[in-house]
């Protein structure tokens, strides 16, 4: 069984390449909540305090929160990128991360080769690799410009195959960034199904978004998380209030998800 | 599980390096497209590293056999397997220190063993020495100056670079990343280490103070693999000397790895 169990986890980004004493007499005279000094007297940005929860198998959670509220730096953590500084964090099932799908891309490699590195970069074995590559080729659609280097595909080309290599595998633990519910309505409507058989065969969701009704259809639980903590956490109605229906069309049939931020 | 308060920090840093080596296809790819992608479009392709390599061969050969007042069929196979072996130590160092800082993007985007990225740049420049080690044997070809049997010992010469090479990788990569003034401070002290060393001048020109020569870590290691080749073999203080130098530069990597790699991804 997946889950995720977070306990007091606290996450500080240190400051190291800015000229720190000037910089602590600004941030410091603002008195601001987010910027510390550490035990070593370094400049930290408190990127993630105290956090406590468990997500449990099932569970198909939303972060939402302004910009800079911690939510992607909570992906991350979850992920492995980043070490917690305090408190503990128990991860259970193989994750998958769609963060940011362009990492990891070679612009100059074919699309091939991009798709063979992806494999490589997961770990995957020569069968699971083979399977990414048919899977890949199938839903991109890309056809024979699979063969040239990436960096000649058009933007939307490009998202097709980082989007087709990021969703080709379910994980037991989905992490997904909003870049995924960000792009044209065209791809959207093609992006969203398979989304959907993703999200439904994952054991976990987490994702960050500020797409309001991407969170109504798609989560049960929701954390908003503001200055790097958790400042409530509950079922979608608890946290989000009962949804208000106004455009009486939307109701009969609900429309794709607008494009995100 | 990651606990602050019990970090784990040996095995964590043990696992990082199986699993990187584990994937050693991985960062084999990624070296290859390095060497591609920087001779992208060009003729010769990787080529240019052969041949920029033997007209610099050429040159400093000529123009030292007069200085020095060598015979050139001497002093050429010498400088050819010196030179040579500088640049790839001084390759496996100065990019050493970029090992980590230049995937940056793939750091914060994608948990990947930090030991991928090391090896990426060690396997990149054993490409490029691969493109000019042919060099040596045509040198020793035009010169008629083969060496005998005691070149097999040059072999573990080559697998001492490669080890050294991937602590160096781990050791200025991480330096580095935190401070940004180890880059160019290492990339000055091997320019220093390439006139202090004797790689385009031969020992004998020291005299007596020849036998201060092991200190010189870079000229122990480099030696294991030149000796070999060129001077009849190599003596057992020059190993002992390359394998201490390469102990503590190991030790040392791998204990700042151990200590400090969860801290890689907040430094890059």
């Amino acid at each position: 069984m997946a889950y995720i169990k977070a306990e007091r986890l606290d996450v500080d980004f240190p400051l190291y390449h800015m000229g720190s004493r000037s910089l602590k007499k600004r941030l410091f005279a603002a008195a601001s909540r987010r910027v510390e000094q550490d035990a070593q007297d370094r400049v930290v940005v408190a990127a993630l305090r105290d956090l406590n929860f468990t997500i449990t198998s099932g569970e198909r959670v939303a972060l939402i929160g302004h910009n800079g509220a911690g939510k992607s730096t909570l992906l991350r953590t979850i992920a492995g990128i980043y070490d917690p500084v305090g408190g503990r964090l128990e991860v259970q099932g193989e994750i998958g991360s769609l963060i940011d799908p362009m990492a990891g891309m070679d612009p100059w490699a074919t699309g091939f080769e991009n798709i063979r590195l992806r494999a490589w970069y997961r770990g995957l074995s020569d069968a699971q690799a083979k399977a990414l590559a048919v899977e890949v080729v199938a839903f991109s659609g890309l056809d024979e410009f699979l063969d040239i280097p990436v960096r000649s595909y058009s933007a939307g080309m490009q998202v097709r195959l980082a989007f087709a290599m990021a969703t080709a595998m379910a994980p037991d633990i989905l992490l997904m960034d909003e870049w995924f519910l960000a792009g044209d309505a065209d791809f959207m409507a093609r992006a969203e199904e398979r989304l959907a058989v993703l999200v439904r065969d994952a054991e976990i969701l987490v994702l960050a978004t500020h797409a309001m009704d991407i969170v109504r259809r798609w989560c049960t639980r929701v954390i908003r998380m503001d200055g790097g903590r958790i400042i409530h956490d509950g079922t979608v109605e608890e946290v989000l209030g009962p949804e208000v229906i106004t455009p009486p069309a939307e109701a009969v049939a609900p429309a794709p998800p607008s494009p995100a931020g | 599980m990651r606990d602050a308060a019990n970090p784990r920090l040996l095995a964590r840093a043990l696992d990082d390096l199986a699993l990187g080596l584990g994937r050693w296809r991985l960062p084999l790819a990624l070296a290859q497209m390095d060497i591609r992608n920087r001779y992208r479009g060009s003729v010769l392709g990787p080529f240019w590293l052969t041949l920029s390599t033997a007209v610099m061969l050429v040159s400093l050969g000529f123009l030292y056999s007069q200085l020095f007042k060598l015979e050139l069929r001497q002093y050429l196979p010498y400088l050819s397997v010196s030179l040579i072996t500088w640049n790839v130590i001084a390759g496996m160092v100065n990019e050493g220190s970029n090992a980590l800082i230049e995937q940056e993007g793939v750091i914060r985007q994608m948990p990947q063993p930090y030991s991928v990225h090391a090896l990426r740049c060690v396997l990149r420049n054993m490409i490029v020495a691969a493109h000019n080690l042919p060099l040596i044997l045509l040198v020793f070809l035009a010169c008629n100056a083969w060496p005998g049997p005691e070149a097999l010992w040059a072999l573990p010469g080559l697998l001492l670079f490669v080890v050294d090479a991937l602590a160096a990788a781990v050791l200025f990569g991480m330096l580095s990343a935190r401070f940004r003034d180890i880059g160019p401070i290492v990339a000055s002290l091997m320019q220093i280490a390439f006139f202090v060393s004797p790689v385009i001048w031969k020992p004998q020109l020291l005299g007596e103070n020849a036998k201060w020569l092991p200190f010189n870590p870079v000229y122990a290691v480099m030696e294991t693999v030149r000796g070999p080749l060129v001077e009849g073999g190599v003596s057992p203080l020059i190993w002992l000397a390359a394998l201490a130098y390469s102990a503590i530069l190991c030790g040392a990597a791998f204990a700042l790895f151990v200590r400090f790699r969860s801290r890689i991804a907040f430094w890059v």
